[in-house]
Order: structure tokens, then sequence, then C-alpha cells
């Protein structure tokens, strides 16, 4: 399994086809209480940076793109009850959805773990 | 190119606190066009804490005036429905101030103080309102921005017990009321102007202090068990709880204090004698009541409703969210928003559109928390 980062600090998780996706924990620290997390639906197609889901903290809504195309797979219905997994544990239980790859070269572009830090240490 | 294109970027300005605030930790954000912090541990906490304790907020991004002169308060009763010349010293009014046709331009709190009328604007709008009042009110009326004073408010109820710790004597106050404090070795003394007063629904006090003396003070009052920082974000969530419109967003020069659902502070004198400006749309609102009127609403489900939802009855859309968002206290999303007056009734089941969802929601009343306040018995 690898793990694969974008600069809208989302973490792909990729296991043959398979793609695990979420936020990172920068990302959750820089949205604050997340109250509310809107998943894909199952079988919804979507298309390398479009809309994937929405996350809502406290204060605003914060769009989630969809970090490589795919269809969805499953959502995590875990945070439909405890929203708040986005915050405590971003990396693990708090991912967003899993999706089988459409086109699996569009990794390429994406940053390794060693990358994202020096890309988060630079903002 | 448009005139204003050719306008320098406009310069983000430091607050007295600016700096006290980082090494608390804050995260800042551009607010009223000063870093303000948003945060320092986290919204959520924040608010709890503001809501079991007690919380200092930094508002001196508002606006202080005294306006001052023979007449003053008669004068200003032609721009605010307020009874003012009434005022007592050391009692306060909230208040609104009107523009010609009676749209609210701001609104504001209004104190009878030894040196004249103490003001507090919206720190958006301070220079238009003085503007504002500068061109309205007569010549011999002296308006005075006191910019170099900040402004501190510690909300809680715990914060009466805490701020009389440092400054002996202030717990004599009841709500809206306000007077002269003196803090710091006897040998030295700051003044400071405080009133019993806030914006979180809570008990609490509001604390102008010279700006030179701010950051002492906020360590003064950090040292205090009870009281933590907290920032714009839990000082939005504690009003919007508490039923308190944010100017700018709630009301608007579009709207009258009718719709605005602030007719309370149209006093009993002025609804009699009128004499302010849109008094005759105003009093007519009063009596016919308003086309439409800002309410409150439960939302159900999780999902929050935000400024600028429209909102609908069947196909209809019937009005529009102000505010809205995920409330600490309630552990529910509530939101406010303007409805047409057939919508106002409290119970009337309505729905917000949220990205091209309805979300049910439901007509509250306000407050969605009680209020706290630490009133003066009847009696007096």
């Amino acid at each position: 399994m690898t793990r694969y980062y974008t600069e809208d600090h989302e973490w792909i998780d990729v296991d043959g086809e398979t793609a695990t996706v979420g936020i990172t924990d920068y990302a959750q620290g820089q949205l604050g209480d997340i109250v509310f997390a809107e998943i894909p639906a199952t079988g919804a197609a979507l298309k390398k940076g479009g809309d994937a889901a929405v996350v809502e903290s406290v204060k605003a809504a914060s769009d989630v793109y969809a970090p490589v195309s795919g269809t969805v797979i499953e959502g995590n219905a875990a945070l439909e009850s405890e929203p708040a997994l986005v915050n405590s544990d971003p990396e693990g239980e708090g991912w967003f959805f899993k999706l089988t790859l459409s086109d699996t070269s569009e990794l390429d572009s994406l940053m390794d773990a060693a990358a994202y830090k020096a890309f988060v240490d630079g903002l | 190119m448009s005139e204003d294109e050719e306008l320098e970027p406009i310069e983000i300005l430091e607050l007295p606190l600016g700096e006290w605030h980082r090494g608390q930790g804050a995260r800042m954000v551009e607010f009223a066009g000063y870093h303000m912090p948003i945060q320092y541990d986290g919204i959520m906490v924040e608010h709890l804490w503001t809501r079991e304790n007690a919380g200092l907020f930094d508002v001196s991004h508002m606006g202080q005036l005294m306006l001052s002169g023979e007449g003053a308060a008669e004068a200003l009763e032609a721009l605010v429905p307020g009874d003012i010349s009434a005022l007592k010293e050391g009692r306060m009014r909230y208040s609104l101030l009107l523009a010609e046709d009676g749209g609210v331009l701001d609104d504001l709190m209004i104190t009878a103080a030894p040196m004249g009328l103490y003001v507090v604007v919206n720190g958006a709008v301070k220079w238009d309102d003085m503007g504002y009042l500068r061109e309205h009110l007569p010549d011999e009326i002296t308006i005075n921005h006191m910019d170099d004073r900040a402004l501190l408010a510690l909300q809680g109820p715990k914060a009466a017990e805490a701020l009389a710790r440092v400054v002996p004597g202030v717990d004599a106050l009841f709500f809206m009321e306000a007077g002269s404090f003196f803090w710091g070795p006897k040998t030295d003394p700051e003044p400071l102007w405080i009133s019993r007063s806030g914006y979180t629904g809570e008990d609490g006090f509001e604390i102008s202090v010279p700006a030179t003396h701010a950051q002492k003070l906020a360590d003064a009052l950090c040292a205090q068990p009870e009281v933590k920082p907290i920032g714009l974000g839990a000082r939005d969530s504690l009003r919007l709880e508490a039923g308190l419109p944010l100017y700018g967003h709630d009301m608007n020069p579009d709207v009258d204090p009718v719709e605005g659902n602030a007719s309370f502070a149209i006093s009993k004198r002025r609804r009699a004698e009128g004499g302010f400006n849109g008094a005759e749309r105003i009093l007519k609102a009063l009596t016919d009541g308003a086309s439409r009127k800002l309410v409150g609403f439960n939302v159900e489900g999780k999902m929050p409703v935000r400024e600028g939802a429209m909102i609908f009855a069947g196909d209809d859309q019937v009005g529009t969210i102000t505010s809205g968002g995920f409330a600490p206290s309630v552990g529910a999303p509530i939101a406010m928003g303007y409805v047409t007056s057939a919508h106002t009734a409290t119970g009337t089941a309505l729905a917000a559109e949220v990205r091209g969802k309805r979300i049910a929601i439901t007509v509250a009343p306000m407050p969605f928390i009680p209020h706290h306040y630490h009133r003066r018995g009847k009696a007096i």
C-alpha cells in the first residue's frame, strides 16, 4: 500500500485499483472542529479536481476535491454520527471515501510523504 | 480601468493586542480591516468555556466615540429610535443608527457618561458611522473617536468574580450599567470605563482601557483561573445562540428596526412622539406589522445551514438565511434569517436549500440559549 498526498491536503492510500481518501492532519488543524461531513454516494463518478465531499467546521463549509478520478465504492458511514473523527484521527478512522481508480497514471503527479512534509513546512 | 483598481491595496491594521494574541497562540485573520484572533484552542472549547467560566474577547476593532456638547442626547435622538435624553448617568441602551429612510446603518450601545454620550459602534462600519454622525449632528456637538483606547469584553458566569479580583468594586454594577474604575497601583492607577454588558448572552463586562495598558490588563485577567482568551469564531457562535444579530449580516441598510426584530429598541416615548429618521415607516410597521421579519430557526439533522441559503415554503422562496452554523451549546445547527410575514410564527415548518438539497427548518423562539444577565431588581 502506498500513500500519496495532494497540495489540497488530501491523502490517498492506494492498494491496486482501490484508493482510500481523507484529509491530512494539517488540513483538519486548519479547519478546526468538524461538525459535519458530506460524503459522496456509492457509485458516484468523480473526476480529478472536481467536488467530491464537503467538510463543515463550526465556522465554514469547505470542499474536498477528488484527488484522482474514479468511482466511489464506499463512503465512511462513521462520519455521519461522529464527524469529529476527522479531527481525532484524520489519517485513519476519519477517512472520507474509497474509490476504484479509473486512471492510475494520475497518481504520478501526487506527492509522497516526504514531499508533502516539505510542502507543508513551506506554507 | 476603474478608479478603484488604481488604489493601493488596503493595509491590514494592527490592534494594541495583536502581538499579545500571537503570543497566546491565536490564529489571526483579517476582520474589519484588522488582524484579529479567530481562535486559540478551537472554537468549540472556547465557546463552551465561555458558557461555563469566563472568556476574554478583544473587541478593540469597534469604534469608541464620545459625543459631547449641550443637547447631544436630543440631537442624537434624530438618528436613533431610543430614549437617549432619559438615560441617567451610568445607564446604557442598545440602539440603532438610522438612515433617513429608516434603514439600519448600524447597531450600537449608547451610555450616559460624565463627559457625554459614550457610543460603541461596529468595527466594520465605524468610519461610515463617524462620517454620518458628523454630517447629521449639529456642529456644536463634538465627536471624539477614542482610538487611543482598547476595548476588552470579559463574558461568562464567572466573569464577575474574576474581574472583581482585578478591579475591586465592579461587581456592584448591574446589567446595562457602567462607571469609572481605577486599576493598578494606588500611586499610579489607570482609569477604566467598565460596563456590565456584552454580546454572548452571558453575564459579563466590557472594559475600555488606554491602549498603552491593554496588554497588562489582558495578562492580569488571563492570570485568573476562570479566564481564557476567546477568538472571534466563538464570539460569533455565542451571539448566534443568544439570538443577537450581527450587523452587516442579520441587519443592513435595507431593513428597518421592526423587520430586524429590534422593535424593543424603539422606546415608548419615541413611539408616541416620533421625530427620528424613518419614523413614519417604522411606526407604521409597528402598528401594521412588517412585510418580513428576522426570525430564528432550528435545523433538522446535522448539516449546518449558513448565510445566503434560500428559504422555501413548498416551491416558493419566502426568505433567506442571514446567519447560521453549528451551535456548540445547543448541540445542533441553528440559524437566523428573514422570512415574509406569513411564515414568522414559532413552529412554522420551512426548508432551506444547501448545495441543492432541502433541509427542514422550523421557526424557533430566540434566544436559543437563555440569557443569564445580572439584572437590577425591578423595584429600582
